[in-house]
């Protein structure tokens, strides 16, 4: 049974001049355990609201809907708050991007570790406290008896998050969910997280999604990758196969774009940027910025290809390189 | 924590040293003879003038009256009331305690109203809660303080007689002051009736001095909640899994609080104001009102002293908030 | 699919109004403020009598709604015979100018004391920091009371008392936003590109640190109203016969029983006037802080 299924989820964000804004449409995934699945894509692409959306912390503006949202089994839309607390924090964790805000200045390291498992396994004191060592333990934390009682301004971008990863693992949860965890970190640092958290997941079982905008880490850490443009997924694939041959005009832009992977002396950026709220328009989202456009993509939606071609959201994917016509493209007018 | 604890008071010292500075200029810039101004005898013969002068030090260099002004402070010699011949320091300190009995009631009940009132109002925000709770905020942030005293007197006390008028207790009790609290006094004194009487008697002033501040710390209080709420580490209490009020009440307020309590720490400063016009009102015998009548019957010494012991007060009260604020705030502590 | 496409962001200026007029509250707010300059402005052709006039014969007479009321004296007479109304009506000059006086001249040596101490650092910023420190660890209504001990009680000292005790509030904020705006690339920038001090303080940074000292102004205006009502009531304002209405008040408080209206009413006016000035300061806040928006 797959760990996690996500069909056709959408979020809609209820804005000051009355409107809806669409920040993921149509995004559908599975996870099965022990995966890592990799959700890759700019900012503004929706990343990590869909997965926020997953977790129920979105705010009171959103609105959250899916044809299937489960995780083992259970369904996940529209459960009480209560059902929902049971589960999060606990079967399924999640890591934010700033680390050293995402701790509370208020309370000590081994506090925070401790609610978790108080909350979760109902531990006694001792017991909290041991296992809290063990964690920091776990994560590479040295002499960690020590930073119980450390507050979280006292510790360092690496080690927050760290703490951080030590926390959102405290009950064993069967899921990860790690938002750009290594982006506000240094760069040295992002090998060591990353290999940490590779390294959890062996030991611990447990499945990891893992957000990101870095196509290198994608590379040295996924096992599956969907990518995501403007709240859509355009499309999803296995690494080994994505890397050797996108599907998506947008993937294989990104991909060029990487330092390894250059072949002139100027990269090849994208040009333009991401469409904002006042910028959607009609047809194919990532036109205005794809190579390879044509007509029909500014004026017609593109349906999504097979999953041979990666699942694209594309009227011509890219076959070896170039834009080859659909097999199933019919009635789609020239 | 204890250096920090040093360094705080320790830069109190330049303040109040301004503070007595300013009182000084002050009392030498009212209009008037300065000697009929401290002494408050008008039409002085040459030689009681010459005496008088002498006295007072005022033929001696200003710098030199300034040092022994000083001097005379730290020896706790605050001047001498031209209407009661009473050292100032000894009548502030008789009248002080009414004044701190009616600051603390006001206090607790603007923190016991306030911060529930602002906690729900940022929770629920944009509802009818929220709405009605800072209108009542407002309300009281805009009321003159002198008005809503009257109106409560009329109110409470000439129409529904619940509430006695003015004073501190009912003449009919009487016993020697302990603590110079009421509320404690009137315990201890064993009278029955008498405690129930205090707390009578401070429970309108309580509410109309504590008024202001209890809006002013509602108002606080969500906008803080507020920004709170948004906070990357309550959004991490949440992906816990801890309930609402452990994420709300603990990880939320904790930090939530600490722009608070600076907020009630400055509220001190409206607090001893509002209790000038809160006394007045209510014939409360605390320094406020000792403050007005001063000032009508001309005994500036006791202006100037009162003036210099009140602010001395907040100075204090300000440090206290400091320290408060760095038990808190770890951040404070560590000198970030 | 989505509902609404909306296809163009609001320009600035809408963007501002319509931040402001969500707020329903501030927008009532802003009438009734504008209600009541209005009212201010045209007193003498709003008021029925005089208002220092004596009507012996009318002495407390209770406004038009209660028994023994007329609609000569709508909102009845005072402890003289005056007529209520009037002196309300006219009152709203007086408090209404002290406020916006005392905004005025704090604003005005608030924004140089500020901007001196946030550029010149060093000396002058000790000086200056320090003594708006001292004005401020003394009790506002306490150092107001000590000003018109030295300067005497009248309505012109009244405004200079209240702008010394709120002034250093101004100063903070300038220096403050200043200081932080110094740091900021654009200042450096605009020094290399051979601006003087002067243009660079007036010109460059003080447009931005308008937004905190436009809302700390608005509220300005109401706390200033209560300080001067205050003080009249105290007697240590306006001195009678003039129609302030903290003055009014103080007057009329032995007639709290027998007359309840002539405490009622002038004191509703300065709650009035004084509730709307902060629910429009409220309002302006809201709209200019970004860290409150939504989407």
């Amino acid at each position: 049974m797959a760990l996690l299924e996500i069909e056709n989820l959408c979020v809609d964000f209820e804005t000051r001049s009355g409107g809806l804004f669409r920040a993921v449409d149509g995004v559908s995934l599975t996870v099965e355990p022990r995966e890592i699945v990799s959700i890759v894509g700019e900012s503004g692409s929706g990343k990590s609201v869909a997965m926020l959306a997953v977790m129920g912390l979105l705010p009171k503006t959103a609105r959250v809907s899916a044809d299937r949202l489960a995780f083992e089994g259970a369904n996940l839309m529209g459960i009480s708050p209560a059902a929902r607390r049971r589960v999060v924090g606990k079967d399924i964790a999640m890591i934010f991007q700033e680390p050293m805000s995402s701790l509370n200045p208020c309370f000590t390291v081994g506090f925070q570790i401790g609610e978790a498992l108080s909350t979760h396994l109902g531990l006694g004191r001792a017991a909290r406290r041991a296992r809290a060592i063990e964690l920091l333990d776990l994560v590479g934390i040295p002499s960690p008896e020590s930073r119980l009682a450390a507050f979280p301004h006292q510790l360092s971008g690496g080690m927050s998050q760290r703490v951080m990863i030590a926390m959102a693992i405290a009950c064993s949860p069967k899921l990860l969910i790690a938002d750009e965890p290594t982006t506000a970190l240094d760069v040295t640092i992002q090998a060591q997280i990353l290999e940490l958290l590779v390294r959890l997941r062996d030991e611990k079982d447990m499945a990891l999604v893992l957000i990101t905008h870095d196509m290198g880490v994608v590379a040295e850490t996924a096992e599956r990758v969907v990518v995501q443009y403007a709240g859509r997924q355009v499309e999803e694939a296995d690494t080994a196969a994505l890397f050797r041959d996108p599907h998506h005009p947008y993937t294989a832009a990104l991909l060029a774009a990487l330092p390894e992977r250059a072949t002139e002396k100027h990269l090849p950026a994208i040009p333009g940027m991401v469409p904002g709220q006042w910028d959607r328009l009609d047809g194919c989202l990532f036109a205005p910025r794809c190579d390879v456009a044509t007509d029909l993509c500014s004026r017609v939606e593109p349906t999504r290809a097979g999953a041979d071609l990666g699942r694209a959201l594309c009227h011509t994917p890219l076959v070896a390189g170039r834009p080859t016509r659909r097999a199933d493209a019919e009635g789609v007018p020239a | 924590m204890l250096s920090f604890v040093l360094r705080r008071i320790a830069l109190t010292v330049p303040t109040l040293f301004a503070l007595s500075f300013l009182t000084f200029v002050a009392i030498r810039l009212v209009p008037g003879d300065p000697i009929e101004v401290r002494r408050g005898e008008r039409g002085i013969s040459p030689e009681r003038l010459e005496f008088f002068r002498h006295e007072l030090g005022l033929d001696q260099p200003v710098w030199k009256q300034f040092l022994d002004y000083v001097w005379g402070l730290l020896h706790g010699d605050f001047g001498v009331s031209i209407i009661s011949q009473d050292s100032v320091l000894k009548e502030f300190l008789t009248l002080f305690p009414a004044t701190l009995e009616l600051s603390l009631f006001a206090m607790a009940f603007a923190v016991i109203f306030g911060v529930p009132f602002g906690v729900l109002a940022a929770v629920r925000r944009g509802s009818v809660f929220d709405h009605g709770l800072m209108g009542i905020a407002l309300f009281g942030y805009s009321m003159p303080v002198f008005w809503w005293g009257l109106l409560l007197v009329l109110f409470f006390s000439v129409t529904l007689d619940l509430t006695p008028v003015s004073g501190r207790l009912d003449l009919i009790y009487y016993f020697e002051p302990v603590t110079g609290l009421m509320t404690i006094d009137s315990l201890l004194s064993d009278q029955d009736g008498a405690f129930k009487s205090a707390i009578l008697h401070l429970i309108l002033p309580a509410i109309v001095l504590g008024t202001i501040p209890l809006a002013a710390i509602a108002r606080m209080t969500r906008s803080s909640m507020l920004e709170v709420l948004e906070e990357d580490y309550v959004r991490t209490a949440r992906a816990k899994g801890l309930s609402p009020f452990r994420v709300i009440g603990l990880h939320a307020l904790r930090n939530a609080l600490i722009p608070v309590v600076t907020t009630i720490g400055l509220q001190g400063g409206t607090l001893l104001a509002g209790a000038v016009l809160t006394e007045t009102i209510f014939a409360w015998p605390g320094v406020g009102h000792w403050l007005i009548e001063s000032i009508f019957r001309r005994d500036y010494p006791a202006l100037q002293g009162g003036v210099l012991l009140i602010s001395t007060l907040l100075v204090l009260v300000n440090v206290a908030v400091d320290i408060l604020n760095a038990v808190i705030n770890p951040r404070i502590r560590h000198g970030r | 699919m989505v509902d609404d496409v909306i296809l163009a962001p609001p320009s600035p200026a809408r963007a501002l109004w319509a931040d402001f007029a969500v707020n329903r509250g501030a927008v009532g707010g802003l009438v009734v403020l504008l209600t009541i300059l209005a009212i201010a402005a045209f007193a003498n052709l709003i008021a029925l009598h005089d208002p220092m006039e004596q009507f012996r014969e009318h002495v407390l007479q209770p406004p038009v709604w209660a028994a023994g009321g007329s609609w000569d004296f709508p909102l009845g007479t005072d402890d003289v015979g005056r007529d209520l109304m009037a002196r309300i009506v006219f009152g709203a000059r007086f408090s209404l100018f002290i406020g916006f006086s005392v905004v005025v001249v704090s604003l005005a040596v608030g924004v140089c004391l500020g901007l001196a101490s946030a550029f010149m650092g060093g000396l002058v910023d000790t000086a200056i920091s320090r003594v708006m420190d001292l004005i401020m660890s003394v009790p506002s209504l306490v150092l107001a009371i000590v000003v018109i001990a030295i300067i005497g009680p009248s309505l012109a000292n009244t405004i200079v008392a209240v702008t010394v005790v709120y002034m250093p509030r101004y100063v903070r904020i300038v220096r403050a936003t200043a200081q932080a705006e110094l740091a900021k690339d654009y200042v450096t920038a605009s020094r290399a590109a051979g601006s003087g001090a002067f243009r660079l303080a007036f010109v460059t940074v003080l447009p931005n640190c308008l937004a905190p000292l436009i809302v700390q102004a608005a509220l300005g205006v109401s706390d200033a109203i209560l300080e001067a009502a205050a003080l009249g009531f105290l007697g240590l304002g306006a001195q009678p016969p003039t129609p302030e209405w903290g003055a009014m008040l103080s007057s009329a408080r032995e007639f709290i029983q027998r007359a309840p209206h002539v405490v009622t009413l002038p004191g509703l006016a300065i709650l009035v006037t004084v509730v709307s000035i902060n629910l429009m300061g409220d309002g302006l806040r809201d709209a200019l802080d970004p860290k409150l928006k939504r989407s």
